[in-house]
């Protein structure tokens, strides 16, 4: 039997840090990505909350640096939610570089990146051909879709976008992001208020479990951010999507080896190695979470369900 | 004492979950009405809920020959290879001659724009554009003539943002009030399988389980999670998973990790709103009975008129409708919310 291996065109992406990690651990993580993650796009940049920007901003310039010389593209994602003037800023900031490749999560960085190329990123809404007909008119190059869209719709959306020249992006690994709000649910945790935090967060390098009051795993709370509490794992679903023109695969940073992860991704794609075997690999890591990947077929977004078989 | 004339005569916009209820939502005094189709194409697909193209039709002339405006929400997102429903219920909105769209999918949103262009266009809260530089956006590309914001804005932040949009602003003012940004939730997909983006669902009733045990404590679920459990007495709210009660390190038992579930009533904001430069008042509820609908919309035209007339507006009967008879005002007062 045919081992089906996946294109070989088919690239690893690693997405913006979601969490908020000390500045110093930020930075060697990405210093340790430069020189030893086999990802070709690195995301920077404060996706969740405006508060954290400012602490690793001192670092930002390094980082970039870094991973520019070690040959990845950099990308710089925006502030998902979008309202009070400081996150106005934000986004305006990330925007003002001509010569620097944005990722928009927002309307306003739509707005604002409108005319010149750039990304979306999975927290704009692009569920379909002509969604992806308007922002392809304004400018993106690269469309990275909505954590829930079911593999009929990607293959449906991937096909258009090839006569765009757009290429797109699914996520393939790490929490999956569930909601936004404009409330601090860290900061309501521990009885504060999001401007009154204190950056409790920082203590949660993978979010703050929230168990059932049956004591079961649930979700996962990062800031105004509600994730779930598996891990997205589509090994198994790598050939699959590639197959309907994905070409970029992205891994989501948690605090565990995301190297290794992106070492065993890649030996998905270059090697055909299976999905139960990729899975065992992933499992040795100990991220302490089951995997999951219902989404994809279109079954409650927890559920881990076998690949089949082609 | 209060100066009616700095008021600018709000649209009041109601809800209507089925014809009948439309027409009760028009005779109690709404200026306006929203509803939806029966399938997926709106944000409350809900069973036994909804209109026809044909009932749509028939309540607009209802509504037309008392003065009042009948809004089609198209507010969610087609999947790929799927748009064709969207593009037919638009194809009906502009047939029909609804008096506005509310889209929320940029997609359907340039659909209209470009096949109708006489078509009024609101943006759904479901859009979730929330700065002046993200309707702006909408307005530019699909010639938006009104935002719905979305329940997270303080009354002083909506003041702002009126002036620096070239669109008016509908507001939410009383009814039930999800807690994550519109637009933006997975959780009843991440649950259930079923998306409120792609098929207009929260917490669908049919994954909805309610175990009572010996002492009378009431457990509810979504799917093969315990959303909460109630003490013998103790009020249950409809269960939804941001309006739920978890555990965590933080907590000593069970907490409500996203809000508690009360309901949205802004009626002591109303003049504050008003004078924001608010165009239309929002109650929500497609869902709830024609008695709901009757009691809210006469509280709210009464308000609104004596407001308008320079009088004080009183609303002690609203609260016996909130959920859990529990209200809030939300995110308008201050930032402190968040």
């Amino acid at each position: 039997m045919e081992i089906a291996v996946a294109d070989q065109q088919s690239e690893l992406t690693l997405g913006p840090v979601l969490f908020n990690w000390n500045p110093e651990l930020w930075r060697d993580f990405y210093f340790r990505i430069a020189d030893e993650a086999p990802v070709t796009t690195v995301y920077l940049g404060e996706v969740i909350c405006f508060k954290r920007a400012p602490l690793f901003d001192t670092y930002l310039e390094a980082v970039a640096g870094r991973l520019s010389a070690a040959g990845k593209t950099v990308v710089y994602s925006t502030l998902a939610e979008v309202m009070s003037k400081q996150e106005r800023r934000l986004v305006e900031e990330a925007c003002a570089n001509p010569a620097a490749l944005v990722e928009a999560n927002d309307g306003s960085a739509l707005l604002q990146l409108r005319g010149r190329p750039h990304h979306i990123g999975p927290f704009v809404n692009t569920y379909n051909e002509r969604t992806l007909a308007v922002l392809a008119r304004g400018g993106a190059c690269n469309i990275c879709l909505p954590a829930e869209m079911p593999a009929a719709a990607i293959a449906a959306f991937a096909a258009e976008a090839e006569k765009f020249g757009v290429t797109v992006e699914v996520q393939a690994f790490g929490r999956v992001p569930l909601a936004l709000s404009a409330r601090c649910y860290h900061a309501r945790a521990h009885g504060r208020t999001k401007d009154s935090c204190k950056f409790i967060c920082e203590n949660d390098p993978d979010g703050m479990p929230l168990r059932t009051l049956e004591d079961k795993p649930f979700l996962t709370v990062n800031g105004v951010q509600t994730m779930s509490h598996d891990y997205l794992n589509l090994t198994g679903e790598l050939a699959d999507l590639a197959a309907m023109g994905v070409t970029r695969f992205r891994l989501s940073p948690q605090s565990g080896d995301m190297v290794s992860v992106a070492a065993i991704f890649r030996a998905v794609l270059d090697q055909g190695i299976d999905a139960d075997e990729a899975a065992a690999r992933l499992d040795a890591l100990n991220f302490g979470a089951p995997f999951s990947n219902g989404f994809y077929y279109g079954k409650p977004g927890h559920s881990w369900n076998r690949a089949e078989v082609s | 004492m209060t100066d009616a004339t700095e008021y600018q005569q709000p649209e009041l916009v109601c809800p209507a979950g089925t014809p009948a209820g439309l027409r009760t939502a028009v005779d109690a005094g709404a200026d306006a009405v929203y509803c939806g189709l029966q399938n997926v194409t709106n944000a409350r697909n809900f069973p036994g809920l909804n209109f026809t193209l044909a009932e749509v039709e028939q309540s607009l002339a209802y509504a037309h020959a008392r003065g009042a405006k009948v809004l089609l929400a198209v507010n969610t997102f087609p999947p790929a290879g799927k748009f064709r429903l969207w593009r037919d219920a638009i194809d009906g909105a502009a047939k029909l001659g609804v008096d506005a769209v509310i889209v929320a999918d940029m997609g359907v949103a340039d659909y209209a724009a470009r096949l109708y262009p006489d078509l009024r266009l609101h943006l759904s809260v479901q859009a979730g554009a929330s700065s002046p530089e993200a309707i702006r956006f909408y307005c530019e590309e699909f010639g938006i003539k009104r935002v719905v914001l979305p329940r997270m804005l303080t009354v002083a932040e909506i003041a702002e943002l009126h002036q620096q949009i070239p669109c008016e602003i509908e507001a939410f003012v009383f009814g039930n009030i999800g807690m994550m940004a519109e637009g933006r939730c997975s959780l009843t997909n991440y649950v259930t399988g079923l998306s409120t983006n792609m098929d207009g669902i929260c917490s669908p009733a049919a994954d909805v389980h309610y175990e009572e045990d010996a002492a009378r404590n009431l457990t509810t679920r979504l799917g093969d999670y315990v959303i909460d459990c109630f003490a013998c007495g103790e009020s249950a709210g409809y269960t939804t998973i941001c309006k739920g009660r978890y555990l965590c390190g933080a907590q000593s038992e069970g907490y409500y990790a996203f809000e508690e579930p009360v309901s949205l009533n802004l009626s002591a904001l109303l003049p504050d709103l008003m004078r924001a430069g608010v165009t239309a008042l929002k109650i929500e509820g497609r869902q709830r009975s024609r008695a709901y609908v009757k009691s809210v919309v006469s509280a709210f035209r009464k308000a609104v008129d004596d407001i308008m007339a320079g009088r004080e507006a009183a609303f002690a009967s609203l609260l016996a409708l909130t959920e859990g008879r529990r209200e809030t005002e939300g995110a308008f007062p201050s930032k402190r919310w968040r």
